[in-house]
């Protein structure tokens, strides 16, 4: 089953986004660290407030690790019924995001690894919202703009291995610690599958005079 | 060094901090192919930065399913925590029986040794 239809751009930064966390946006009057301090108190209708502060942007990393809208509302279930419960263990030396984030990636890995599944291609790209943010750049933005869709459907044809660890480390910037102990791998083993599947995108997106888009050899 | 050797570095430059060799950065420096290769990692890059603002949208009643399996979990957690207090207060009044039970029997007995020795 494919992801939604197209819906209405809009702006993440006054959607839920890890750039309104990091800005101390304020949702439905408060902070989100007050938030996260009322949730840890026991405070259930603080909790909920996160959940709706922050399930678009914790689904987006749900879909591109499991690569598939049912898994990553599976996901995304688990996820916050984790952080729930584990709320208490939580003591803020990471943003809330990241640690949102973390507990996501673990999820989706064990969804992925249990369904053994190695589904592709769905994220297409009508399936995603525009960014309209503002650049600086109009060049780049005009370059970004043109290689985004390749880009998201060259990830989700990945395997799922190199997925996870390209789309933690790059796209949400989590550190290869982190990556490492939510994937169940060594960091030495999310190193090298990140720069294998750097240099796979890379050499499909970005070919050089005398590769092949494919990657292989000429 | 040659191409083949610094073009198996450039995926982790984007990394920074520890950065590549001394002998790479100064064969980037003066070879075009890897000047270009490096240039569309980093293009990459960024393109792949820009995902984190691409979203793809969630499926309609995503967001009260999530709402209700943390209710429902809520729930059981105050049924259970319910369900150990009562337990707990139900082995308390046990132990007080108990306790009471033995002090009365320990009294029993210790009056009637008391008459055993009157009468002896």
């Amino acid at each position: 089953m494919g992801p939604a239809a197209h819906a209405a751009p809009r702006d993440p930064l006054t959607a839920s986004s890890p750039a309104r966390l990091a800005a101390g946006a304020r949702w439905g009057g408060e902070t989100p660290e007050a938030l996260v301090d009322a949730a840890r108190a026991g405070d259930r209708s603080a909790f909920e407030e996160l959940v709706r502060a922050t399930y678009a942007d914790t689904y987006a990393l749900a879909f591109r690790m499991t690569g598939d809208e049912e898994d990553a509302s599976d996901v995304l279930q688990e996820a916050y019924l984790r952080a729930y419960r584990g709320l208490r263990r939580f003591r803020g030396d990471a943003a809330f995001s990241t640690w949102l984030y973390r507990i996501t990636a673990n999820c989706a890995s064990t969804h992925v690894t249990r369904r053994g599944r190695t589904r592709t291609s769905v994220l297409s790209p009508d399936a995603v919202v525009p960014d309209d943010r503002p650049e600086h750049d109009p060049e780049a933005r005009a370059s970004v703009n043109s290689d985004r869709a390749r880009v998201a459907a060259a990830v989700a044809d990945l395997p799922p291995r190199l997925r996870a660890v390209v789309v933690l480390r790059d796209v949400y910037d989590l550190p290869h610690e982190a990556i490492a102990a939510e994937l169940g791998i060594s960091e030495t083993a999310a190193k090298v599958r990140l720069h294998r599947a750097r240099k796979r995108l890379r050499e499909r997106l970005f070919p050089l005079r005398g590769e092949s888009a494919d990657g292989s050899d000429p | 060094m040659r191409c083949e050797e610094v073009a198996e570095l450039l995926p982790d430059v984007l990394e920074g901090g520890a950065g590549a060799p001394a002998r790479a950065v100064r064969h980037v420096e003066t070879c075009l192919r890897c000047q270009a290769e490096l240039a569309q990692y980093r293009r990459l890059l960024r393109a792949l930065r820009q995902l984190r603002f691409q979203l793809p949208e969630p499926p309609a009643g995503l967001l009260s399913s999530l709402l209700g399996g943390v209710e429902a979990s809520a729930e059981r957690h105050a049924l259970r925590a319910a369900l150990l207090r009562r337990r707990v207060a139900y082995a308390a009044a046990l132990a007080v029986a108990g306790a009471a039970g033995a002090a009365g029997a320990a009294v029993l007995a210790g009056r009637s040794r008391d008459r055993i020795r009157l009468a002896g």
